[in-house]
């Protein structure tokens, strides 16, 4: 008696429950650690929505549990290679932004893109580089190279960290060989496998998390994207980023909504939401790094106008190259080796 | 309610009676068959039923980044143990499978034996001790037992890290200078495994040292057996039920941990949870990660058959 | 062998066991309460104690996200326990003090089968199960998390309650009967009262069991359904901060409390009295 009480009235409780959390919602799927709260209250209040964050760590990840279905998202973040794979599978949908209100603030260069003609599925994010966070009171040697992690000199041998995300490490890697992008070339990803294979031993982990991770000091060097740097930095004057100098990636995480999103309407209103400049600065105030609006700049914090992480310095700016969307082969391939490399 | 022996059969022909019987008794099946529908339907759907789906998955062809493509192939079970080399086309074993099961099973193996030697004295601590105290060390032993596998995980991540409890004790010693890199090894992995599975051990253990006749350990002693001879000779042999129990219950969990080598790993260590799980993400291998899944669904099968078979042995050798 | 006439034998003592089990209990607890002691930091840094305060309490309860965690998990859990225990009172009826019958073998292989699966199998084989549901039927609330936590936690509920029933008297229930009691009126008056202690140790014991999954419901949640267990998870991932440490040691004095439960209630074990 007792027990079918206790779930009748549990029974009771959640239904009460659920009408209250499905008025005007916006389910975001975006990157870890990524998303301003401050902004995410302003477009709470702005439009009466209740939203909710949930965090992924890669975009390979991102992309399984979106294809999967039943995720209940309407909002993905992805990283500009992905896009075109997004969009082939149907996954996005054609929302349009550029018809949106707001979309004049988006800057020149990034209002027609190779990834999203037009950007009839994307809104920009923000952008930024990806290379080497070293602590320079353990290792003040160059930093400026991916030697780092594929071949860490003595100091920090078996203390680097390199974030799990495979693009990103594919492409330095392939990059310090002497590759191309997107290349399919078995001798140089032979010699990008056993690279990698043979650098693993010295690292000390492949995990996330680093920006609060060099802030304390457990990482001393790492893989890492400028923004997340530039935070650590703030917080542990020691960290200094790298531009390695055999080149390294540029990317944009643009926002899409979702062709089975629930919350069509209000996730519109989030794209068109942050397209003002205001707002875009306020993104970029939490992650530290740039985007793709006009007249931003006037909003954003000081430091960041100077900052080496957001400004490359003009000896590493050559190096760096937004890496295209590789074709399915080149994929398999990359995953093949990463694969090889978990164990 | 439970089977009332109707006493009202008064007919006295024998062939009736037996038929009433018959009735009765199917009557008993069906209604206690009934009693165990809802709760059979329950893990239908929410257990055994998915399993079957994984199975029949483990058969298929990947798809792109997710799912399968019904495409029935068996390739995902090739792919456990032998791989293409990507660049010469060669068939080669599937080093890293071998070594991510091989880590698995090692540091399974280890965690078990560690936490039996550990468990061991403990229980039988437990076990000797005077009535009312005996219920409080059960508690304690409990507590930690039913504490959530995260806390236990993240407490231990606590003490083993550069800035933790361990490290900061050792320094304080001056037994060192730098704190010792133990996050991030297999050592802490294994550490983090031991002692979240520590109580696993201890309470089979206990179970089984608590029937122990004590008498037969005088008896040793009454024939001039030292303790050692009387731990090795008498007691162990009567709580190897209790062995093979805290064995089994610690090596199969530890064998699928997930949430302790991602956490104390780093993602370099990875065990087999972890790598199948790491298929339905970035490996974009679904069946491999069925199949993955089966394989070691068909290992912990085994060990269990083998407990069974070992702890009906160690009861029929009881005297 | 002692000549020495001064000490008694104690044929229990087995020589360093008790340091040993000793040591063990240190082990295990010196984690713990180094956790529930720097809860109480005043200061962020998790290696110095600079002072007592309950502020990462406050900063924890304040946390929208943890309200929402915790209030889920609450939810999923009484459901959850709720449901497995109705079962598995059900079935342990069916299954105990009942001569065999063709198939019992079969049902407790049922009901104890997640006990002796790896999670991680389970979790993926919901995972994929799920998906193709979400697919068909759009719908992604929390009865996938509820069903999921029902069906692990049946066997945790199972046992207690079995235990128990085995432990009871059947002539309290044929003298019912034979008072021209119906079964039902027996079931409700006499069984039922007996078997209560047991139902409600497997109640708690279910309660605590989904509280505290994590693999299950991480594999299995969708949008925003982030459990007290997978939140913390998240949070491990990135930083090891104070407020996790407040969050665990308010779990863990939960667990404490239903586990205290638990004992006093088990131990009013037998019916008849010891």
């Amino acid at each position: 008696m007792r027990s079918k009480l206790f779930a009748l009235s549990a029974a009771a409780l959640l239904a009460a429950a659920s009408p209250a959390l499905a008025e005007g919602e916006l389910n975001i799927y975006n990157w870890g650690n990524y998303t301003s709260p401050d902004l995410i209250k302003k477009f709470e209040a702005a439009y009466n929505v209740k939203v909710t964050i949930t965090d992924y760590d890669s975009n390979t990840t991102a992309l399984a549990k979106v294809e999967a279905g039943g995720h209940g998202f309407d909002i993905v973040v992805p990283t500009n290679s992905y896009v075109p794979v997004y969009i082939d599978k149907g996954l996005l949908l054609e929302a349009r932004p550029d018809q949106m209100e707001n979309f004049k603030n988006v800057s020149e260069q990034w209002k027609n893109v190779s990834w999203d003609k037009g950007r009839h599925y994307t809104v920009p994010w923000q952008w930024g580089t990806t290379g080497m966070a070293v602590n320079k009171s353990v290792y003040s040697g160059d930093v400026n190279t991916s030697a780092i992690f594929l071949d860490p000199p003595e100091e920090l041998v078996g203390k680097v960290n390199v974030v799990p995300e495979m693009n990103d490490v594919m492409n330095l890697a392939i990059f310090y060989v002497g590759g191309e992008a997107c290349t399919e070339d078995k001798t140089v990803l032979r010699k990008v496998r056993d690279l990698l294979v043979e650098a693993k031993p010295k690292w000390l982990s492949m995990d996330y998390g680093t920006t609060d991770k060099l802030s304390s000091g457990e990482y001393v060097a790492t893989v890492n994207w400028n923004g997340s740097t530039f935070r650590a930095r703030l917080n542990n004057p020691d960290v200094v980023y790298g531009y390695p100098k055999e080149g390294y990636p540029l990317w944009m995480d643009s926002v899409a909504i979702l062709k089975d999103a629930k919350n069509v309407e209000n996730a519109k209103l989030f794209m068109n939401f942050i397209m003002d400049p205001e707002n875009a600065a306020m993104i970029s105030a939490f992650a530290r790094y740039a985007n793709g609006i006009d007249g931003s700049e006037a909003y954003m914090p000081e430091d960041m106008k100077t900052a080496p992480e957001i400004v490359a310095p003009k000896e590493s700016a050559a190096a760096g190259q937004f890496v295209p969307t590789c074709s399915p082969a080149a994929r398999d391939l990359y995953t093949a080796i990463w694969t090889e490399l978990q164990k | 309610m439970s089977d009332i022996p109707t006493t009202n059969a008064q007919t006295t022909n024998a062939r009736q009676l037996s038929a009433l019987e018959v009735r009765a008794e199917r009557e008993r099946i069906k209604r206690n068959w009934l009693l165990s529908m809802p709760a059979m339907i329950l893990l239908l759907l929410g257990a055994s039923g998915p399993l079957l789906i994984v199975l029949v998955y483990s058969f298929m062809t990947p798809g792109d980044y997710s799912g399968v493509i019904w495409t029935p192939t068996i390739k995902a079970w090739f792919q456990i143990f032998f791989a293409v080399d990507i660049f010469d086309d060669t068939i080669g074993l599937a080093d890293a499978h071998l070594t991510i099961f091989g880590r698995s099973v090692r540091l399974s193996l280890i965690t078990t034996f560690l936490t039996l030697i550990i468990g061991l004295p403990t229980a039988y601590f437990i076990a000797t001790r005077p009535g009312r105290q005996r219920t409080l060390w059960l508690f304690l032993i409990t507590i930690p037992f039913w504490t959530n596998l995260l806390i236990r995980t993240f407490a231990i991540l606590e003490v083993i890290r550069n800035e933790g409890l361990l490290n900061n004790l050792l320094r304080w010693l001056g037994v060192i200078d730098e704190p010792i890199q133990i996050l991030y090894t297999d050592t802490a992995v294994l550490i983090g495994m031991a002692y979240v599975y520590l109580p696993l051990m201890v309470l089979p253990l206990y179970a089984s040292i608590d029937r122990l006749d004590f008498r037969l350990v005088e008896a040793g002693y009454d024939l001039y057996a030292n303790r050692w001879q009387v731990l090795r000779r008498v007691i162990l042999p009567i709580i190897k039920p209790g062995i093979i129990a805290g064995s089994i219950l610690v090596f199969v969990p530890s064998l699928g941990a997930y949430v302790t080598p991602r956490v104390l790993g780093g993602g370099k260590h990875m065990m087999i949870g972890n790598f199948i799980e790491l298929q339905f993400g970035q490996g974009r291998n679904w069946p491999l990660g069925s199949s993955l899944s089966m394989l070691l669904l068909v290992i912990v099968a085994v060990a269990l058959i083998f407990y069974v078979r070992a702890a009906n042995r160690g009861g029929s050798d009881e005297q | 062998m002692s000549s020495k006439p001064a000490k008694p034998f104690s044929i229990k003592h087995l020589p360093g066991f008790t340091t040993i089990a000793l040591g063990c209990f240190v082990l295990l607890y010196a984690p713990i309460i180094t956790m529930v002691v720097y809860s109480f930091n005043s200061g962020q840094s998790v290696a110095l104690f600079e002072g007592f305060s309950v502020s990462w309490y406050f900063e924890a309860a304040k946390n929208e996200l943890v309200q929402e965690a915790a209030l889920r998990s609450l939810i999923i859990a009484a459901c959850a326990s709720g449901i497995a225990t109705v079962l598995a009172t059900m079935a342990a009826l069916g299954t105990t003090r009942t001569r065999n019958f063709p198939g019992r073998t079969f049902i407790y292989l049922m009901i104890n089968q997640p006990l002796m699966v790896p999670e991680v199998v389970t979790a993926v084989a919901l995972l994929i199960f799920f998906a193709s549901i979400k697919v068909a039927t759009g719908y992604s609330g929390l009865a996938y998390l509820i069903l999921a936590h029902a069906a692990f936690c049946v066997p945790f509920a199972y046992l207690p309650i079995r235990a128990r029933m085995e432990g009871m008297d059947m002539a309290l229930e044929i003298a019912a009967a034979d008072l021209y009691a119906t079964p039902w009126k027996t079931f409700r008056r006499v069984t039922l009262p007996l078997v209560a202690p047991g139902i409600a140790a497997g109640a708690m014991l279910a309660f605590v069991i989904s509280l505290d999954d994590v693999i299950i419901t991480e594999f299995v949640k969708s949008a925003g359904q982030d459990t007290l267990p997978t939140y913390m998870l998240g949070q491990l991932r990135r930083a090891v901060t104070p407020e996790v440490n407040a969050i665990s040691t308010a779990l863990l004095a939960v667990t404490v409390i239903l586990l205290t439960a638990f004992f006093l209630l088990s131990g009013r074990n037998s019916p008849a009295g010891k």
